[in-house]
């Protein structure tokens, strides 16, 4: 390993100084909001179950725990921010580090930076209003934003009702759109042929004259998200685009213990089927909840892409002083 | 089998794909926050120079291509096949004319070469980037012209026809860039 040069960071010192303004102007909102800055531990004996999702495992040895005892690192500080809200915190947000293991790129460095916030007694359009105006206001209010459902922008670009339609359609539908080894790749059901659709044909055009949220997704991608019975049952989640760029997800937050340990069971059920290995779920969470959640609607931020957005930065790495490679 | 895990992915590793040997151009993750992570790459086939572009999901494993790059030095033409050997071994392979393609109209006996094997044939011929030839035919020219502007094909004991400056002529030795096919100076032949 050559190491000349690997010391310096990779991000400009300009671009280092725009992170401590974002951050800066960000704590500045959520004062003015009346919203709690709070913090929660990265290291938990729980993890998430979540199959898209992968730990990075630690371990801490000493007094209270003589032989060892295995920590997981937080994928975002979601579980123990509800356990503060259903303590009755109100309001609240966080900036920390999170860790997600397998996913590193132009757009993925395993260690990032996440802004979480939670808000009793909104649901996801609110929640999507409040995180329109603050990145606006990090944008000197110079914005346009669309709003558009799941389903409206698979009909839109792809002519296609994404709640309904089968897996061999969406395959279908992939070859037709030219997705590059569409014939060949094989896909364990309806989500992954949909996120391969929206990761190659639609997220790139979302967001190109500023910020665009894309609402209401496939009860079968719900998450932490209730769902509403329509019909066809939607997940009340959103997502926050700009410029092609996926920048946040939200939630209009389950409350219901019972069904949030039906969801934590079927996530592991998936994990075991795709060889992932097994984890345990978050029991304080499951507790929290049966004592009671006010109803809240809650959202993660990526900052770092918030960043290379606000900057005009192509790669992560222009953003991060020190990505992986020279961690 | 050997197999790379998409995990494995970099720029300039082998793969098999659709049955032919290819080289990883550009590999890029893609992962919506909630979701199936795939791996976009860009790949050159060896066989036809083509770039195509494939998507896999993350974590699949693909074929390993067994493809080398070698140094090795040209010995001769028989009419159908260009003949190498490996200078550390004195292991002869022999090049088809397909897998020689271009390169042909740059190899002078005793060059070095860089030829990619697979499964120990050879599918790629690449020429020295300079060679040192001699010109077999030009028109001679003005006499006295040095200013070397606008220039006269002059065709290389190989085969090649490069653009030469007005001064030079028959018989002399010349150096080419054989990427862009131009003539750099008069050279001495060693």
């Amino acid at each position: 390993m050559t190491s000349t040069g690997n010391w310096q960071p990779t991000a400009s010192l300009d671009r280092l100084r725009a992170r401590a303004n974002l951050l800066d102007d960000i704590r500045g909102f959520f004062r003015q909001a009346g919203v709690l800055e709070v913090e929660t531990p990265a290291c938990s004996v729980f993890a998430t179950t979540d199959p898209a999702l992968d730990c990075m495992t630690s371990s801490y040895t000493g007094p209270g725990a003589a032989d060892g005892r295995a920590l997981y690192l937080h994928t975002s500080p979601e579980f123990p921010m509800k356990r503060l809200l259903a303590a009755g915190s109100g309001a609240i947000y966080q900036i920390c580090k999170v860790f997600r293991d397998g996913e590193a790129g132009r757009l993925h460095n395993p260690e990032f930076t996440l802004l979480e916030w939670y808000r009793p007694g909104f649901d996801h359009h609110l929640l999507m209003d409040e995180v329109e105006r603050m990145v606006c206001s990090l944008l000197d209010g110079n914005c346009e934003t669309e709003r558009s459902s799941y389903g409206e922008v698979f009909d839109k670009y792809l002519a296609l009702d994404p709640h309904r339609a089968t897996a061999d359609e969406l395959r279908q539908c992939a070859l037709q759109q030219q997705v590059p080894g569409a014939e060949s790749i094989e896909l364990p059901g309806r989500d992954a042929w949909l996120d391969l659709l929206m990761s190659h044909c639609i997220e790139p055009q979302l967001g190109r004259n500023g910020l665009c949220f894309v609402y209401d997704y496939p009860a079968s991608q719900a998450s932490l998200a209730c769902i509403r019975h329509d019909d066809p049952p939607v997940a009340e989640r959103f997502e926050l685009y700009m410029d092609g760029l996926e920048l946040a997800n939200g939630f209009h937050e389950l409350a219901d213990a019972a069904e949030q340990r039906k969801r934590f069971e079927r996530d592991l059920e998936k994990r075991a089927e795709s060889g992932k290995p097994m984890v345990p779920m978050d029991e304080h969470l499951l507790a929290a909840l049966e004592n009671g959640l006010p109803p809240c609607a809650g959202v993660a931020l990526g900052i770092d892409r918030l960043l290379m957005r606000l900057t005009g930065a192509s790669h992560l790495d222009e953003v991060l002083a020190f990505p992986l490679d020279r961690a | 089998m050997a197999s790379y895990s998409t995990n494995e992915f970099k720029g300039g590793l082998k793969i098999m794909i659709d049955g032919d040997p290819c080289s990883i151009i550009e590999n890029e993750f893609v992962k919506p926050g909630k979701g199936q992570a795939f791996n976009r790459v860009k790949i050159r086939n060896l066989m036809t120079g083509r770039v195509i572009e494939r998507t896999f999901k993350s974590g699949e494993s693909v074929e390993a291509a067994d493809v080398m790059e070698m140094d090795m030095q040209y010995l001769y033409s028989d009419g159908e096949f260009w003949h190498f050997m490996d200078n550390d071994t004195f292991e002869q392979v022999s090049a088809d004319a397909k897998a020689v393609g271009d390169a042909a109209k740059w190899l002078k006996e005793q060059d070095i070469c860089t030829v990619t094997l697979w499964n120990g044939s050879p599918i790629i011929v690449e020429p020295p980037n300079f060679v040192i030839l001699t010109i077999t035919e030009t028109d001679p020219g003005l006499k006295g012209d040095t200013s070397g502007g606008g220039g006269k094909p002059a065709t290389l004991e190989t085969g090649a026809v490069v653009r030469v400056p007005l001064f030079v002529q028959i018989g002399e030795v010349i150096k080419v860039d054989t990427r862009s096919g131009e003539y750099v100076s008069r050279a001495k032949e060693d």
